[in-house]
């Protein structure tokens, strides 16, 4: 292998858009999935404010965007990325359809997560006289924080592979040079390098998902 | 302070059948009382209580708290009902991402009582009350279970309610911090004079702290009344076997029948009971003084329920037949309660 062939540059701009990529589609699918999630679990069955009907739809959406595969998402999403954001290439242009391909599954993360949390603790606080609202964020949403960070981390692994696949139609980041060079230019060397820069970067992330949840931990 | 009427409460099974939990269950409860709920796992002692603050719905009939239906109430009527209805659980359920000064805050400040620094003393004066203030920065993982009950207790009267309600609130925890708990309770029940419902399936939960007692049973109430009246003289056969199985009663289970004895009785068999001053007097000894008629002790018990003394004997008396009516008649006359067995 020689890496003389390798503009390093080109590297180290690749893999900052990565980040760009993941940290801003991370932020929007937090932004819209914990909402969603929240209310996927309080209108369940059974939970603080059920609601049947609620909870039917937003669970039928949520399964009908998780069971289009990310790559014919990237696609019939270009057109309503262009809308949004004027381009569907480079960073930007990827970033709507990331958070529409995660945040449904984050939202079944949170859901999870959340009832995870002791009923009983919930009740306590529902006997205590406390307003719904109250209890959600005063007390489900603190309980369940660790379960939550690792939620994210979960969910910012999957976006920073999902950042790497829409270098397909056009995206920045790592996967777009992997393909580009990597494959379409039979660079073999630039190919192995960002994957070993993915590798890394994932076991960074979940280090400190895992080491955060370590932290907030307090059973 | 508190009534029932009429409670019925209802389930729809998984299989669709109609499963009775509760039915008609009448009950009044005094203000200041310690009041008790006993019955097996699966009698619906667990379904009743949580009526009384509405985590559960009674199917009919209604709860009067204050002369207020509280079944009727609004969702703003519950929220100021259920601050002035403590409630502590078996398993605590203890905030575990909030430290022991934080939980017992949370009732004050999720309910918008008073500033920070008015919360902060209340919540030391608490911690002082049930013996944690060296504990306030702890997490509830750092605690033992007894603890935990503490600070459950603390958090329950952090809005100074009427009412505590506690649900199984000792069955997790030893013996000995049973005891230290039940002590807790009383302190308060008395310095506070706040009204306590409590269910158990432990008879000495009851005899130590309970002023009247209800057995459940299969969703309905069989048998209630003072305490002392109902474990001296259990009428319904679930009553009988739970007195029976408390160690500390074992006299009532005492079985003349029993090999040992079989043989060996030749008198008559008369149990004694007597409650109050009569306990610590010599009664027994001036009658028996004056009486012709052998005694034996066979079995007994004199100890207190909450604070009321008692005394229960089982007697083997040889006599005439005059002699031992004569006998009789001096026990009613001091109130003490006899009852032939054989």
């Amino acid at each position: 292998m020689d890496l003389s062939v390798i503009d390093w540059s080109d590297i180290w701009i690749a893999t900052w858009e990565t980040l760009v990529m993941t940290g801003v589609s991370l932020f929007f699918t937090i932004l819209l999935g914990l909402p969603l999630g929240i209310l996927l679990f309080v209108t369940a069955k059974r939970q603080l404010l059920e609601q049947g009907l609620v909870y039917t739809v937003l669970s039928f959406v949520v399964n009908v965007l998780r069971s289009v595969p990310f790559l014919i998402l990237l696609i019939v999403m270009i057109p309503v990325t262009v809308i949004l954001i004027g381009t569907s290439l480079g960073v930007e242009g990827a970033i709507p359809p990331l958070v529409v391909g995660t945040a449904p599954f984050f939202a079944r993360l949170v859901e999870n997560v959340l009832r995870e949390v002791d009923r009983g603790v919930i009740e306590a606080c529902q006997a205590m006289g406390i307003r719904t609202s109250r209890i959600i964020f005063g007390a489900l949403l603190p309980e369940a924080l660790p379960g939550l960070i690792a939620a994210v981390t979960v969910t910012a692994i999957t976006l920073m592979s999902y950042a790497a696949m829409s270098g397909v139609i056009g995206g920045g980041g790592l996967g777009d040079l992997a393909i580009r060079f990597g494959y379409q230019r039979f660079q073999t060397e630039v190919m192995v390098i960002t994957v070993a820069l993915l590798v890394v970067l994932v076991q960074i992330i979940q280090y400190s998902g895992d080491r955060l949840v370590l932290y907030f931990t307090r059973k | 302070m508190i009534r029932i009427e009429n409670l019925r409460k209802t389930y729809r099974a998984a299989d669709g059948r109609e499963v009775e939990a509760l039915a008609d269950i009448d009950l009044e409860i005094g203000a200041g009382e310690v009041f008790g709920i006993i019955g097996r796992s699966g009698a619906g002692k667990s379904t009743l209580i949580r009526t009384l603050n509405l985590l559960e719905r009674p199917s009919a009939g209604r709860v009067l708290i204050d002369g207020e239906d509280i079944t009727q109430l609004d969702s703003e009527g519950l929220y100021a009902l259920r601050r002035r209805v403590g409630m502590i659980f078996q398993h605590f359920n203890l905030l575990n991402a909030k430290t022991v000064a934080d939980n017992i805050d949370w009732p004050l400040k999720a309910t918008g009582h008073g500033n920070a620094a008015e919360r902060a003393a209340r919540v030391r004066e608490l911690l002082d009350l049930v013996g944690l203030s060296e504990h306030g920065h702890k997490y509830p993982s750092q605690l033992s279970g007894g603890q935990k009950q503490r600070v459950g207790i603390a958090r329950a009267l952090a809005n100074r309610p009427q009412i505590l309600l506690c649900d199984e609130a000792t069955s997790a925890l030893d013996p000995e911090t049973t005891q230290s708990i039940l002590r807790l309770l009383l302190d308060i029940n008395r310095q506070l004079g706040l009204t306590i419902v409590l269910i158990t399936h432990e008879m000495q939960v009851i005899r130590t702290i309970c002023d009247r007692v209800a057995v459940i049973d299969g969703g309905r109430i069989v048998e209630s009344g003072r305490v002392a009246d109902v474990f001296l003289h259990p009428q319904h056969p679930v009553t009988r076997s739970m007195v029976a199985q408390s160690d500390a009663l074992a006299a009532a289970s005492f079985d003349p029948a029993h090999a040992y004895m079989k043989d060996k009785l030749r008198g008559t068999l008369v149990r004694l009971t007597y409650i109050g001053d009569v306990t610590y007097q010599p009664i027994l000894s001036r009658i028996m003084a004056g009486a012709r008629v052998q005694v034996t002790i066979l079995q007994g018990e004199v100890s207190s329920i909450k604070d009321v003394p008692f005394g229960q004997l089982l007697l083997e008396l040889e006599g005439g037949e005059d002699d031992i009516r004569a006998v009789f008649a001096e026990l009613d006359r001091h109130q003490i309660h006899h009852e032939v067995l054989q």
